[in-house]
């Protein structure tokens, strides 16, 4: 066991050290100052002249969210149409169908939300082409849409009083050229000698020390997979996602696969500081981020090395802790510290099967997910954590006698409104899709869908209303994981998730990015003795405390009917 | 007014506010309140499924479903008194101000000149009256001709009377005032209806209560945890079908009445007319909530220095003869050109030679020597006297006593020049006293600093406020003051645009800026500043300017309005943080007895082992319901402000509110649960 403790100490550690010079690097890039990658610039260069952009051309936050809308809708409907058609397209060795429309709808959405959600199945569902160049291409595209996103809220902050927000295209093609490309060369030249294909062929055979023929599906997947989660994606290239040996082959893999989807989110914290020229704003976000996740990971690892009582009451030896669903060859710690890094950075990748942790493993999971800012996803973590920093500079101004204010400029009615917005929209999502979902179940439970109502839950009671709540509330973080067990792929949930990807997507970027914009073209106020200071320890304690509580009292009931009543069934 | 009783509940306000609970449930006046609209309207699904369970089983007994009901008919109420107890307060204080005003004759002069004799509340803007010795002053107006002492007792509870004449700063007069001497022509500067007192009882009235920008921003943030809990209790009819679990209405309407802010909501606008009713009792009059709120983020204070920082005028502290000139002599000398001199300085040097001298000075008084008095000129900037043996004695500013003794042939002493120096550099003035053009000596007159001024002023940095000196003193006496007192700047020579140019550019710092004054030329300068306080006793045009009246022309007012802005806004703060900490223990108590029934193991969530559902619903919603009466005080009086420095405050309030707002109910939902527990 402390060998499995140690494994996922190195990699926090490595991860860290990673993320520290990365986010200062980024604050660079961002900045327009001189960093070694500066020798693509000629590369840039073409593509805007390509493209007709005047990368110098400053934008307000209005025209950056036009641009970011206007790109993301044409990539909506070009992979719409190519994964409907990818049957008659070419490099589809295997000879997968086309999609039905509405199992398009929902994955197209889910890959350009960077959510990642699938409802199909990598090895049947989808082709190369397909795979390479809608899905794998929109990971890029969904993560750095992110990233620019964030980037804009940063310049709003970075001058005491501005509207020059930068340009939107410049900072979306140098997320990438500066950032993704780079970084998943170096962990897809790791994944590919670790044994996972990088190749174009169809599928291989092989025949088992049973006799049995096995297929063996291959593909493009080591680029794949590293994008996959540099860029908080987590659609796995197989249906197992990274717990298929060939897409996480060993423990080192899993080590580089988990260290690369928590460095980007967290280098984006240090990055703010930098660009921003507070630092030590930047280490109180996250420290409060890392308390946040320590919360959530410290119970998961216990409870799953605890194993499972149920299992304990026949006798059985559980030393290596609660094994069912996961891999040997990453063990119960691993796949905890997996499962808790998936749901708060919002990749959604699994190492393991969700559906099998412990009742409170789940708990923890789902919450990771509603918070949705312990780092969070690619530039949307810092993006949600702000909508929560808002309320509590509100409430925490009232409560030291001044009109609140953040960095110098006035929190008032319309910045409130839109973080109330906003703050209401996960609740709103998450409840009212369990609601329907819980609502069809019971009433029309033969309704004459690819999976009858009746049929879709893998396990009665509680644990089946965590499996419907589960793949809400992940398509509403955008994190794309599944508790599976839940039959997905029919017309109820390849819509009610769709329209909640999307959803929750794009208010909760505008949102956090119009309050900035808003905020940013304001007077600047200096700094007095009666000022709040927002990079206190104080200060943190207040947006921990608004972001536990807000969420406590928003998801208290539905938890308590899912993780929460199957934990005290089961140790009763 | 100052007998105005403090007591929070005078019965007869209570009664008052008592009748207007019931009124306000008007759903069109209660829509404005969205919180509690919420409330109203499931109290009224109460009533009806109260009636449905008279003949149905499904829903609960009647008499549960009855005291549901009227449990959240009584919260209703509550935050009705609130708002009603509220405003019955500073209404009663508003009224008792306007009473010493109402039905009082006044002497108007018609259009044919004459003198006719009517009622002030028939007077119109720009009539002119006439007032003698004895005769109350109808309403507010301008002096346009003669000049009076007057009795502004009624107003200021100030007992001292102060002249008012026309033109000039000191124009204005406020109906109520007594009029004690002499005779004045008033021309009206109100329209019946709209004095200042009458806006601000309208303010408190409701009727043309506006939200502050602040009191809008926090309005929707309730209403949006409001629709959060809406939806958290809409979403769990289906999430119980689901469970196997029937939840009756009155469990669901209790879960949302205890869910939502109804603390903060029911007590939202108690807070805002509080403050403007602290406000007034500190005989502050405000022209709208905004002002009262701004006036808790003022950065940057101005302080004029005479009255505010010092005691009204400068005083003789010391004489320094010249040297080879006796003390004795000099002193003497100085009582003589002192002896005719009017002005407080005049008097001050009087007064320190008697108690430098009190053998000889009386003498000296008794029998005068004097021939002449040679009063101050712009020209000569010297005083004096000329004595019956020709003697001519004079004192006055270094420079031009100077060029009096180099006329009469006298060199100015070394010693007397270095100690002119250092008394100007140590922010005295310096005045030398000479006889036939011999320089005597010098003597020191000193700004007394007002007693208490420097903790006042190191309480306001902490506070995060700068406070600014604005004097027409030189920039080295200014400085020394400055520093004295503890003054974080000043504006030395001021002249009325300095202090509009001061204001402007920490304005364009971003900076919030509060200012006193009285004068006509201060208007632009009070119009400008963000918090504008004018002095009752100043001209109609400073009080159009600002946005508050100081009835007791005390310049030291602006303190203590900063302050009751900063606790309306902390009031606020801390209630809706312990509103919303409420919920956790709330949801303790409603959850588990809301499935119980059907999933025995979530009595684990029970922790607080309430007795059963039913108790547990109740008791949560009684303590709900009475934590709203529980804090009215507090939003009446407001919570204490400690300049304690932001972070400290937030903790402090974090801690007693945030935490306290956890635990408290924790306790006051099991006591009530073992009442409740005897019938349920």
């Amino acid at each position: 066991m402390n060998t499995e403790i140690n494994g996922i100490i190195a990699t926090y550690l490595l991860t860290v050290i990673i993320a520290f010079p990365l986010g200062k690097y980024l604050a660079k890039v961002f900045a327009g100052e001189k960093v070694w990658t500066d020798f693509l610039c000629p590369l840039e260069s073409i593509i805007y002249k390509l493209s007709g952009i005047n990368p110098k051309q400053q934008m307000n936050w209005k025209q950056h969210m036009k641009a970011l809308l206007t790109i993301n809708s044409v990539w909506l409907i070009y992979g719409f149409f190519v994964l409907i058609y990818q049957d008659k397209l070419p490099l589809n060795p295997d000879g997968n169908p086309g999609m039905t429309p509405d199992l398009s709808f929902n994955t197209i959405i889910s890959f350009v939300v960077n959510c990642n959600l699938q409802h199909y199945s990598g090895e049947t569902g989808v082709s190369y082409l397909t795979q390479h160049f809608v899905l794998m291409f929109l990971q890029f595209t969904s993560a750095a849409t992110g990233i620019a996103s964030a980037v804009v809220l940063f310049k709003a902050f970075r001058e005491k009083s501005t509207t020059q927000l930068g340009n939107f295209w410049e900072l979306f093609l140098k997320s990438i050229t500066r950032l993704l490309l780079p970084l998943s060369l170096i962990v897809a030249l790791i994944l590919a000698f670790n044994g996972t294909p990088a190749s174009y062929e169809s599928k291989d055979q092989f025949v088992s020390m049973e006799g049995d023929t096995v297929d063996v599906s291959r593909g493009p997947a080591a680029q794949f997979v590293a994008i996959k989660h540099l860029g908080t994606n987590g659609g796995g290239f197989f249906g197992a996602n990274s717990s298929h040996p060939l897409e996480n082959p060993n423990y080192l893999t899993n080590m580089v696969e988990a260290i690369s989807q928590m460095i980007i989110p967290m280098a984006m914290i240090i990055a703010f500081g930098y660009f921003i020229r507070k630092k030590k704003l930047a280490y109180t976000i996250y420290a409060v981020m890392t308390l946040g996740m320590f919360m959530l990971l410290v119970p998961s690892i216990i409870g799953e090395t605890a194993g499972n009582p149920a299992i304990a009451a026949l006798g059985v030896d559980q030393n290596h802790g609660a094994m069912e669903g996961k891999e040997v060859r990453f063990g119960a710690v691993a796949t905890a510290y997996w499962s808790t890094i998936t749901t708060i950075v919002s990749t959604g990748s699994v190492n393991g099967m969700h559906d099998s942790t412990m009742p409170l493993t789940g708990l923890w999971q789902l919450l990771g997910m509603m918070i949705n800012s312990f780092f969070g996803g690619c530039g949307v973590g810092i993006l949600n954590y702000f909508i929560y920093l808002i309320i509590a500079v509100f409430i925490s101004g009232l409560m030291v006698g001044r009109t609140p204010e953040f960095l110098g400029h006035k929190v008032e009615a319309r910045e409130v409104k839109i973080a109330a917005l906003v703050t209401l929209l996960s609740p709103f999502l998450i409840m009212a899709g369990t609601a329907l979902a819980s609502f069809v179940l019971v009433s029309y439970p033969n309704a004459d869908w690819a999976v009858k109502p009746a049929n879709w839950l893998n396990n009665p009671g509680f644990h089946g209303f965590s499996e419907m709540l589960y793949e809400v509330t992940s398509a509403n973080a955008n994190n794309g994981s599944g508790f599976e067990g839940l039959g997905d792929n029919n017309i109820f949930w390849n819509v009610v998730t769709g329209v909640i990807l999307f959803l929750g997507r794009f208010l909760p970027i505008i949102g956090p990015v119009a309050i900035a914009g808003l905020l940013g073209q304001k007077k600047y106020i200096p700094e007095s003795a009666g000022t709040l200071k927002v990079d206190t320890i104080t200060f943190s304690i207040m947006t921990l405390a608004v972001i536990l509580v807000l969420n406590a009292l928003s998801y208290f009931p539905a938890l308590a009917l899912g993780p929460i009543a199957e934990y005290f069934t089961l140790i009763k | 007014m100052r007998t105005q009783s403090n007591k929070l509940f005078e019965p007869v306000l209570v009664t008052a506010a008592l009748k207007q609970s019931f009124i306000k449930l008007d759903p069109r006046l209660m829509i404005k309140n969205p919180v509690m609209f919420t409330v109203e309207i499931g109290t009224l699904i109460m009533a009806f499924v109260s009636a449905y369970s008279i003949n149905h089983k499904d829903q609960g007994s009647v008499s549960y479903n009855l005291i549901i009901f009227l449990i959240l008919f009584v919260t209703l109420l509550f935050a009705n008194f609130a708002e009603a107890i509220a405003e019955a307060r500073g209404k009663a204080q508003a009224e008792s101000l306007r009473k010493t005003r109402e039905e009082t004759p006044a002497k108007v002069i018609s259009a044919n000149g004459m003198i006719e004799t009517c009622s002030s509340n028939s007077l119109k803007k720009d009539d002119v009256f006439v007032c003698e010795a004895g005769d109350i002053i109808p309403t507010d107006g301008e002096i346009i001709e003669g000049i009076a002492t007057i009795d502004e007792s009624a107003i200021t509870g100030e007992s001292a009377p102060v002249i008012r004449e026309s033109g000039g700063d000191k124009s204005s007069v406020t109906g109520g005032t007594k009029v004690l001497s002499d005779k004045i022509k008033v021309r009206v500067t109100t329209q019946a209806g709209e004095s200042f007192l009458d806006k601000m009882i309208a303010l408190v009235e409701g009727a043309s209560r506006q939200k502050t920008p602040n009191e809008i921003a926090l309005t929707i943030l309730l209403a949006s945890f409001t629709i959060i809990f809406i939806i958290v209790c809409v979403t769990l009819k289906p999430f119980a079908d689901y469970a196997n679990t029937p939840i009756t209405i009155a469990a669901l309407i209790s879960l949302f009445v205890c869910l939502i802010p109804t603390t903060i909501g029911g007590l939202l606008s108690a807070i805002g007319i509080a403050g403007m009713d602290r406000a007034l009792r500190a005989n502050v009059i405000t022209k709208s909530g905004k002002a009262v709120e701004t006036a808790g983020d003022v950065d940057t204070l101005l302080l004029d220095k005479t009255g505010t920082i010092t005691i009204g005028n400068r005083k003789a502290t010391n004489f320094y003869p010249a040297e080879g000139i006796a003390k004795d002599h000099f002193i003497r000398c100085s009582l003589l050109a002192s002896i005719s001199d009017e002005t407080p300085e005049g008097k001050s040097i009087v007064d320190l030679a008697k108690t430098e001298i009190p053998s000889i000075a009386s003498g000296i008084i008794t029998n005068v020597t004097i021939a002449e008095f040679v009063s101050f000129t712009a020209e000569t900037r010297s005083s004096g006297v000329n004595l019956k043996d020709g003697t001519q004695l004079r004192k006055g500013a270094f420079d031009s006593i100077k060029n009096i003794a180099v006329k009469a042939g006298h060199n100015f002493p070394a010693d007397t020049e270095k100690t002119v120096q250092a008394i100007s550099s140590n922010g005295g003035t310096p005045l030398v006293v000479t006889e036939n053009g011999k320089v005597l000596g010098v003597i020191e007159l000193q700004d007394i600093i007002k007693p208490g001024i420097s903790e006042r002023f190191e309480r306001l940095r902490k506070m995060g406020v700068k406070t600014v000196m604005v004097t027409g003193d030189n920039p080295l006496t200014a400085k020394y003051i400055a520093e004295k007192a503890g003054v974080d700047d000043f504006i030395a020579e001021a002249k009325p645009e300095d202090k509009m140019n001061y204001i402007r550019q920490e304005q364009s710092n971003g900076k919030l800026v509060a200012m006193m004054g009285d004068g006509t030329n201060d208007a632009p300068a009070l119009a400008q500043a963000d918090v504008g306080v004018a002095m009752n006793s100043g001209t109609q045009a400073a009080k159009e300017a600002g946005n508050m009246v100081d009835l007791d022309n005390d310049p030291t007012k602006l303190i203590e309005i900063v302050e009751i802005g900063k606790q309306l806004l902390i009031t606020r703060g801390t209630l809706t943080t312990f509103s919303i900490a409420n919920d956790v223990a709330k949801y303790f108590a409603i959850v588990p007895a809301l499935f119980i029934a059907s999933i025995p193991a979530l009595q684990g969530l029970n922790i607080m082992r309430l007795h059963s559902p039913e108790s547990a619903i109740l008791s949560a919603v009684i303590f709900n319901a009475i934590i709203i009466p529980i804090l009215i005080p507090l939003a009446l009086k407001g919570v204490a402000y400690k300049p304690i420095g932001a972070s400290s405050l937030l903790r402090r309030n974090l801690l007693i509110y945030g935490l306290g707002g956890v635990i408290a109910p924790f306790i006051g939902i099991k006591f009530i649960d073992l009442l409740v527990g005897i019938f349920f």
